[in-house]
């Protein structure tokens, strides 16, 4: 079973990156990759988020929406509703409440912390990569402790992916590029690399 | 403007929203319900179809699969078929999650990756169910990115291929994902899958450089360890814990086994 | 912006302020379908009707939306149209819905749809409104089909599903470029696509934040930026 969690771990970090195989959160990923300090802050509030967003969800799904989850009411016909066209709703609803309650709590018990994150977490609601780690895990029908697992490492990818541009960035500062491929796109050609560098990771089986 | 922040304004702009919003996805939800299931039926029968090479484009796939098809429950332990499943309704797929239908693979009993494996799965059988012409078995294991789904249909005798197809499958476009190119495809029709009618041991497999004989497939160029899934999964489906016991049934000594 | 013509409302985020090509909003989910041009024309149909549809919503219940719960009811509008963008899809194209996957829930929280709700619905008239959101959803949509022509004409020598060069493992001559396929080539081809946007548009150039000055090798010193 730990090696099966190790196995996902890895493979969510490395071989299913959520930005540079999926390209999920390329807004954000673009849009604040310029300093490596704000790029660690921001990859650190997304692990924290998935972490707690995927198993959320997972709950969710298996307890209120899944055809047959509701039959643990005990209510007659429970066991034939299904509710899973209400998921897309349902997800972004639980992503937006939790970075709201994340942000709240940080504020009043971790001044210091929310100090260090706290500008980063509303961009965070709109980052698909928390919806699509969400969608992922339905899609893959992960049990909840494969769910945490799998948040975490989605996250760690992520957080991963977005430190390393910015280092990268940092230095392409001071490198001769052709007037119009100045900033946006030289940075989307430095993605494409390294992306094809992830791409060694495939195949790895643990 | 200053009234909208009201909290009554508030409640009552969410409230009827939230109303207003969810008629409508459940409304839509409801009414494409019957399309969406039916849509699902008919693409699970033109799957199977096409695996038997009896499809032609612009048939009516309904049509067709009711005149050709009978599925049937397997026990894959006896290879018996199964009285008390209704082929119908059963789904094997929901199976293999539920621990009272299936049972746990692990280390060498895993060689296709699947973790759980179902006590009862579902065939179709083309033609005469007693004697059928063509038997479709659902197959599935891992590739190089992940599960791949399919079909393998072999005629009567039960050791002949007719064809290997997949239905879902997330392989490297171009390399892996050649396994759906009609070409490669092609090549399965009439290979072997046990020789001397060894039924313990499937002889079927992908091998690089060409195949030289009647139990060996060409394998996909630059997609080794796509290649190796497609071998593991049909040595896993073929041999003794998968489909071997019900394919010996239709072991006819008088043909020699080959 | 009361004066916008319904042309200039339509066109101008098509060529001249590209929501993909200028603002980066809205690539997230739009990378991942462009290695078939069916499947990149879909995405970007979907695309343009929540917009559209999303930007009329939200404008014509503008003057009653409570400041404080703006963004969530914007939110609930969008999630609720891709829901049912979603089921039609899974209903009538079957296929294609299978393709797209997880992507199709991804318009969510795709930037553009968020963002012109907030920027023009809210300030504007339904019709115009429901224009800008045509647009900008157009201008997504033809990145997306560029895009999707190029990978799937030099990976899979097709253009729909259309052979035009044979492949050879097709029998023919042509031997298709795998990368194109690969997640990789839709960086490659969008940052190219900007390098030439922005060669024929000089002014959407980005200022350069640093400038080695010529000839003064004494001057440079290891700025270590961290």
């Amino acid at each position: 079973m730990f090696e099966h969690y190790v196995s996902l771990f890895v493979k969510a970090v490395f071989v299913e990156n959520m930005a540079l195989a999926f390209f999920l959160g390329m807004c954000t990923f673009l849009a604040v990759s310029k300093k490596i300090s704000s790029a660690i802050g921001l990859g650190i509030a997304v692990i924290v988020v998935l972490t707690i967003t995927v198993p959320v969800n997972n709950l969710i799904l298996n307890y209120l929406l899944k055809a047959g989850a509701l039959s643990w009411t005990g209510l007659e016909g429970a066991e034939n509703i299904d509710l899973s066209f209400l998921g897309l709703l349902s997800y972004i609803g639980v992503i937006a409440a939790i970075v709201q309650i994340l942000e709240m709590f940080l504020d009043k018990f971790v001044p210091a912390l929310y100090n260090a994150l706290g500008v980063f977490l509303p961009l965070i609601t709109v980052n698909c990569a928390i919806m699509g780690a969400s969608l992922f895990m339905v899609q893959r029908d992960y049990s909840f402790g494969e769910s945490v697992i799998y948040g975490a490492g989605a996250g760690f990818g992520w957080a991963l992916a977005i430190t390393a541009l910015a280092g990268i960035r940092e230095k392409l500062k001071y490198s001769d590029v052709p007037a119009s491929l100045q900033g946006l796109g030289i940075t989307f050609i430095t993605v494409g690399l390294m992306s094809l560098g992830f791409m060694s990771f495939s195949g790895i089986q643990l | 403007m200053a009234s909208n922040n009201s909290i009554k304004k508030t409640l009552i702009v969410a409230f009827s929203l939230c109303v207003v919003c969810s008629v409508v996805v459940s409304s839509a939800a409801v009414v494409l319900k019957p399309k969406q299931l039916e849509n699902q039926a008919l693409d699970r029968k033109s799957n199977i179809l096409q695996v038997t090479e009896l499809y032609q484009p612009g048939d009516d796939v309904d049509e067709k699969y009711a005149e050709l098809i009978t599925p049937k429950v397997v026990n894959l332990k006896t290879g018996e078929y199964s009285h008390d499943l209704d082929p119908a309704s059963y789904d094997q797929f929901d199976a293999a999650q539920d621990p009272a239908t299936s049972r746990t693979l692990s280390g060498d009993n895993d060689i296709a990756g699947i973790g759980r494996q179902e006590n009862f799965s579902t065939v179709y059988l083309v033609g005469d169910p007693e004697d059928p012409d063509q038997i479709v078995m659902p197959i599935r294991g891992q590739g190089l990115w992940g599960l791949m789904e399919g079909f393998l249909s072999v005629r009567g005798d039960g050791n002949t291929i007719v064809g290997l197809s997949y239905y879902d499958q997330s392989e490297t476009p171009g390399l892996g994902g050649e396994v759906e190119n009609p070409r490669w495809k092609a090549q399965w029709d009439g290979k072997k899958i046990y020789q001397d009618g060894d039924y313990s041991d499937p002889e079927i497999a992908l091998v690089k450089g060409g195949a030289s004989n009647d139990y060996e497939v060409d394998a996909l160029s630059g997609a080794t360890l796509t290649s190796r899934g497609v071998t593991n999964m049909l040595r896993f489906w073929m041999g003794e814990q998968g489909y071997a016991p019900y394919l010996a049934r239709f072991h006819d000594d008088s043909q020699g086994g080959a | 912006m009361a004066t916008d013509s319904v042309k200039d409302v339509v066109l101008s985020p098509v060529f001249k302020n590209n929501p993909i090509a200028l603002q980066v909003l809205g690539i997230c989910s739009a990378l991942a379908v462009t290695n078939q041009m069916s499947v990149s024309l879909v995405m970007g149909l979907a695309v343009i009707a929540v917009t559209a549809f999303s930007n009329l919503f939200v404008s014509l219940i503008r003057s009653h939306i409570p400041s404080s719960i703006r963004i969530i009811v914007q939110m609930t509008i969008i999630a609720s149209l891709v829901i049912v963008v979603d089921q039609v899809l899974r209903a009538f194209a079957y296929e294609m819905s299978k393709q797209l996957s997880v992507f199709v829930g991804l318009i969510i929280t795709n930037c553009i749809v968020m963002g012109r709700a907030e920027a023009y619905a809210m300030q504007n008239g339904p019709v115009m409104s429901f224009l800008d959101g045509v647009g900008n959803g157009l201008g997504y949509a033809v990145i997306l089909l560029v895009v999707g022509f190029v990978r799937e004409l030099f990976g899979s020598g097709s253009v729909f599903g259309l052979t035009v060069l044979p492949t050879v493992q097709n029998g023919g001559w042509y031997v298709p470029n795998g990368l194109m396929l690969l997640p990789p080539s839709a960086f490659f081809v969008i940052g190219l696509l900007i390098w030439v946007l922005r060669w024929f548009n000089p002014d959407q150039v980005e200022k350069t934040e640093y400038r080695i000055v010529a000839n003064s090798k004494a001057k440079i010193k290891e700025t270590a930026n961290v």
